[in-house]
């Protein structure tokens, strides 16, 4: 009973408690009551733990027969990795758990004001009814039953592209573990496909990894980045609003996330004042090494100014960070006038000054231009500088997971590598591709168009990417009634709008953004008729939810 | 922060990121004569196979880190991760990097006393020349490209599975993202298989959460798994000798590796004394919290019999352990009078009192059994008695990564549900089933009878999975020859092995094994009369080894 009341004691005060070892009874461990304590150990357990405010009340109660407590499981809430605690993902978060379910209550008949569930809270393209370019499909069946091979239904450069990956497969087959960094053939595409996209700038395929769609990649390097404890701790600076796979991985690696902030005013524009800034209140406490860039942008849909893009890498210069550039999106440009220039390419216009030093990843992906393909995961990373014993440290510690997927790394290689103009396959696939980008410019247009006719929502335009990230008002009263509540007001406006629509979009607090204004994400990805029943709709909802709570 | 660099008798002897290689060795040294053989040996082991062959990295040159205040480079092998550093793989390691460069060379047209390299280091189906399953790969071709629906040469039921897999997708196509935990018609067919294997225990769908092979799994489960510093660190139960995701994942996640040997004198088996002795040992500086079993055996090829299941599960009862149960060969059972009993099924035979209480991952994959599809990168595991809030945490975590490869879940879907009796296809999938096991049944033979007739090989059957890990008698001579050039012996033998006859085996070191003995192993996958070559090549080298050190 003693120990129950001393847990007690230290459940009320839990900040009394540092993180370390904490040991009753002269240092002889007793299990079960080890693992209860454990939990306060946590430096601030209740803020880890927002869905659940009280621990478990069996973990502390269950009492063994000598009167020790004895929690009913190995693995709590309590017990586990606290890193994990903290990861946060929104873009598959609470509200779309909530929008999972109203589905299933209007396919079991249950009466809502609205008889879909429209989601426009991830870019999934092929969800939303975007068609698969044919040529990569034909040459993914092909690999996956090359008995096809035979049949006359197939263009012959699609036949090609699919010996030509079946023979740099062990076996002759996808079914084969590839080499860890990548079948060297699709990597040596890959090169010759940065060769091209970046006006002749020289590319390696032994710098070319392959991964399990962008995410993986980027997890990895911020992986082989986080050293050091407590002041020296790795600190990595990512913008915000940020895609929150940076933050959830950060979290996850228990490094330092340092926010820099974009200017929503200049059209999410990245300042180097505020690079500095960030970077110079980030020293205190951390030991900056890496600064991650979105170009275009995820969630806000900006594309970066050569000019912006040179003061970043004379910034990453001059300070000594690693960049990591997120270029998923690069195909995804919609605005006149603008243009998608690599952090690669601009490097190495930069001079040997630049090109010759500063360490650079860069990540694209199968999942989002005009392809969507994200089911496949397929991605790749590219490095630049980075020291030939960390890359032999990267290649050993890939190789733990053994390989990418297979038909993920085949897809990849014939987004490098498309139909060329004099192949039969060519025609069909500009076709499909240019029908795609250019309906994802109309729907970008769209959105920003009829979003900003709407009293209290500001948008900028969709220069790029996939996502809109407007801003909007929330009435002070509708602020209190989510404070109340316990939730972001912006999660409040979102979860409304879901439960009273149908809609499902992501509130900006999932992605950071200035204290005290309120966002969301949306999707363009809808079809055009769809987009504009969903645009209407939040139209509709925004004037009613501001009326109800003015 | 991190984690890493933690000894058994003083977690915080040095802080890691300073320990340059060479102290790191030195306090290997200092930790021995207090920490359990098993902890000596692993580390080790470790530190022989990173001497062993072409170095993975360059050698710290000395008054590096007085070089580093001027470094170049944001990110070197002095400022990376630190856990990281200490992950080794040796299923990919050095001798598979010599191997890949000796092909190279023979393609080249360098000359070498053989003509082409034998890869036995990988359980890599495919590549050594298994076909895929036609049932399995005409669906897969359907569900890439959905025009081949309309064709009439494939069977009705691959049909119906391909419209079932793809009515299960977002927009009917995988190159949506599914849901993070896995489709759901796939978990459903996985919870069913389940259910029918182990005999109608009752398989919940929402326990199954799909992965990127089953290593996947095992990682997420062991990082959620960790905790604690110092004496309340995470330990973590391996079998010696290990796959070496294991001591990999360990490594990388900071926590604490605590071996427990296999009765290599009793066909490799786990007797529960040797688990509680290395329980009790570990105690004293860690808190051990999961027990990780691998049955059928890798890379020691043995099956668990039902009663040393049913008394693992007991142990991990009674001294509160998390059970992983890695079952990823669960078809693969040769042996006479051998049996895979899931520990799922023999948990749920012991009754309530276990059942109900005992927490058990279980996992699984497309990439080994019959159909050998690692490529796809295809998995499962199985949760069961898992607390509800971590349970929630889980599939957080898993939903950062977005979602395991389509293509790969739809390979599981069909794994655990394949052609039925009464089907068009049935008959043919189980003939190319049959074949695939029995041929593999008679290489297990083959490979243990050939190896048992050298004097100095000692090989236990291959009851189950795809390995023999035979013992190798070195002379002293030889051993001092490795010794001299700071390898392990059984590196050295497996170098030479390679550089003389072109076969790639893996040393014993890599896995873990008894202090003063010597393995390797070897993958029974090469045809049958590539096999005999491989073999009747292994014997003449052994013996002319064993003269030459004589």
């Amino acid at each position: 009973m003693r120990v129950r009341d001393e847990l007690q004691r230290l459940e009320a005060e839990p900040r009394c408690v540092t993180a370390g070892c904490l040991e009753l009874g002269g240092g002889t461990r007793t299990r079960g009551l080890s693992l209860s304590l454990s939990l306060s150990l946590s430096l601030t357990p209740r803020l880890l733990r927002p869905h659940s405010p009280q621990p478990s009340d069996k973990s502390r109660t269950n009492m063994t027969e000598n009167g020790l407590l004895h929690p009913e499981r190995v693995l709590t809430l309590d017990t586990m990795n606290p890193n994990i605690k903290r990861v946060e993902y929104a873009v598959r978060g609470p509200i779309v758990q909530r929008a999972m379910q109203l589905e299933k209550e209007l396919q079991e008949g249950v009466k809502k004001p609205f008889t879909e569930v429209i989601k426009a809270n991830i870019g999934d393209c092929h969800a939303m009814g975007q068609q698969p370019i044919t040529f990569f499909r034909q040459v993914l069946a092909l690999c996956s039953y090359p008995e096809l091979l035979n049949d006359n239904k197939f263009p012959e450069d699609a036949k090609d592209r699919a010996r030509r990956i079946l023979q740099a497969c062990g076996g002759g087959s996808i079914g084969a573990y590839s080499a860890s960094q990548g079948i060297e053939l699709v990597r040596q595409d890959v090169s010759r496909y940065i060769v091209r996209r970046d006006g002749g700038v020289p590319s390696n395929p032994d710098n070319i990894y392959l991964s399990t769609g962008a995410s993986d990649a980027i997890a990895t390097m911020l992986k082989l980045l986080v050293s050091g404890e407590g002041p020296t701790r790795t600190g990595v600076m990512i913008s915000i609003p940020q895609y929150p796979l940076y933050s959830a991985a950060l979290a996850d690696l228990g490094a330092i996330q340092i926010n820099y902030y974009l200017d929503e005013s200049n059209n999410w524009s990245l300042a180097v004042g505020e690079l500095r800034r960030a970077l110079e209140a980030a020293r205190k406490h951390c030991n900056p090494r890496a600064l991650c860039v979105i170009n275009p942008g995820n969630p806000t849909g900006q594309v970066q100014s050569r000019q912006c893009i040179e003061d970043v890498i004379r910034f990453a210069a001059e300070e000594n960070l690693f960049l990591m550039a997120d270029e998923v999106y690069q195909d995804n440009v919609y605005a006149e006038g603008c243009q998608f220039h690599s952090f690669k390419k601009v490097l190495f216009e930069m001079g040997p000054k630049y090109s010759e030093k500063v360490e650079l990843a860069s990540f694209h992906s199968t999942s989002k231009c005009y392809m969507g393909e994200c089911g496949f995961r397929g991605g790749y990373m590219e490095v630049i500088n980075l020291d030939p014993a960390v890359k032999a440290q990267l290649t050993k510690l890939v190789s733990v997971r053994l390989c990418p997927p297979v038909p993920g790394q085949a897809l990849l290689d014939l987004v490098v590598n498309p139909p060329q103009p004099d192949e039969p396959s060519y025609s069909t696939f500009m076709n499909e591709r240019t029908a795609v980008l250019a309906a994802l410019a109309e729907k970008a247009r769209m959105t920003e168009e009829i979003l900003n006719k709407v009293p209290g929502i500001r948008c900028n335009p969709v220069q790029g990417a996939m996502y809109s990230f407007p801003q909007i008002q929330i009435p002070h009263k509708a602020i209190e009634e989510a404070k109340e509540k316990g939730q972001a007001p912006d999660m409040f406006y979102c979860m409304t709008l879901l439960d009273e629509m149908g809609i499902c979009v992501v509130p900006g607090s999932g992605f950071g953004q200035r204290d005290g204004t309120y966002h969301f994400r949306m999707t363009i990805l809808p079809p055009t008729d769809k987009l504009k029943i969903f645009l209407a709709k939040v139209k509709e909802f925004h004037q009613r939810f501001t009326e109800r709570y003015s | 922060a991190c984690k890493c660099g933690r000894s058994f008798t003083s977690p915080r002897l040095l802080p890691p990121t300073r320990i340059s290689p060479r102290t790191r060795s030195d306090v290997d040294e200092g930790l021995q004569p207090d920490a359990p053989p098993g902890a000596m040996l692993a580390r080790r082991t470790v530190g022989l196979v990173s001497r062993g062959g072409p170095p993975l990295t360059p050698r710290s040159p000395p008054g590096r880190s007085v070089q580093r205040m001027m470094a170049e480079k944001v990110l070197t092998v002095d400022t990376m991760n630190s856990c990281v550093k200490k992950v080794e793989y040796a299923v990919r390691g050095p001798i598979v990097l010599r191997a890949v460069q000796i092909e190279k060379e023979l393609k080249e047209g360098v000359q070498k006393p053989f003509s082409e390299v034998i890869k036995a280091n990988i359980g890599d189906a495919h590549a050594m020349g298994q076909q895929p399953i036609t049932f399995f790969r005409q669906v897969l071709a359907m569900c890439s490209y959905p025009e081949l629906l309309d064709d009439d040469r494939f069977p009705e039921d691959a049909k119906g599975r391909a419209r079932r897999i793809l009515q299960g997708c977002g927009g009917q196509s995988i190159g949506a993202y599914s849901a993070s935990q896995g489709i759901e018609c796939v978990r459903q067919d996985v919870a069913r298989y389940v259910e029918r294997r182990d005999g109608g225990v009752p398989s919940d769908p929402d326990n199954i959460y799909l992965t990127t092979g089953a290593s996947d799994g095992i990682v997420t489960m062991l990082k959620l798994l960790v905790a604690g510093e110092g004496r309340s660190r995470t330990g973590v139960m391996i079998s010696i000798p290990q796959y070496p995701l294991y001591s990999a994942a360990l490594a990388e996640l900071g926590a604490v590796q605590v071996n427990y040997f296999l009765n290599e004198e009793r066909c490799w088996s786990l007797d529960v004394s040797e688990l509680r002795r290395a329980l009790a040992d570990a105690r004293r500086h860690c808190n051990p919290r999961a027990l990780c079993i691998i049955n059928p055996g890798n890379p020691t090829g043995q099956v668990q019999s039902r009663q040393c299941i049913e008394d693992v599960i007991r142990f991990a009862a009674k001294e509160r352990l998390f059970l992983m149960a890695d079952e990823v060969y669960q078809d693969n059972v040769y042996a006479e009078g051998c049996e895979f009993h899931s520990f799922k099924k023999v948990l749920f035979e012991m009754g309530p009192e276990f059942s109900s209480t005992v927490e058990l991952a279980s996992f699984h994959s497309t990439s080994k059994c019959y159909m050998g599809e690692c490529g796809f990168r295809g998995g499962y595991m199985e949760v069961v008695n898992m607390d509800p809030e971590v349970k929630a945490q889980l599939t957080k975590l898993v939903s950062v990564r977005l979602c395991p490869p389509v293509p790969g879940q739809a390979l599981m879907d069909l794994v655990v549900n394949p052609p039925q009796p009464g089907e068009p296809s049935y008959s043919t999938f189980i003939r190319e089933r049959k074949a695939t096991l029995s041929s593999l049944a008679e290489r297990a033979r083959l490979t243990e009878q050939i190896l048992n007739t050298v004097p100095g090989i000692a090989c236990n059957p291959v009851q189950g999975a795809m390995y023999s890990f035979p013992r190798v008698t070195l002379p002293a001579r030889a051993i001092r020859e490795a010794e001299e050039r700071g390898q392990a012996p059984d590196m050295f033998y497996c170098m030479k092995l390679l550089e003389e006859t072109g076969i790639c085996l893996v040393p014993g070191s890599g896995f873990g094994q008894r202090d003063g003995t010597f393995h390797f192993r070897m993958t029974i996958l090469p045809p049958t009369d590539k096999l005999k070559i491989l073999l009747s090549k292994v014997k003449d080298f052994h013996q002319r080894f064993i003269q030459q050190y004589s």
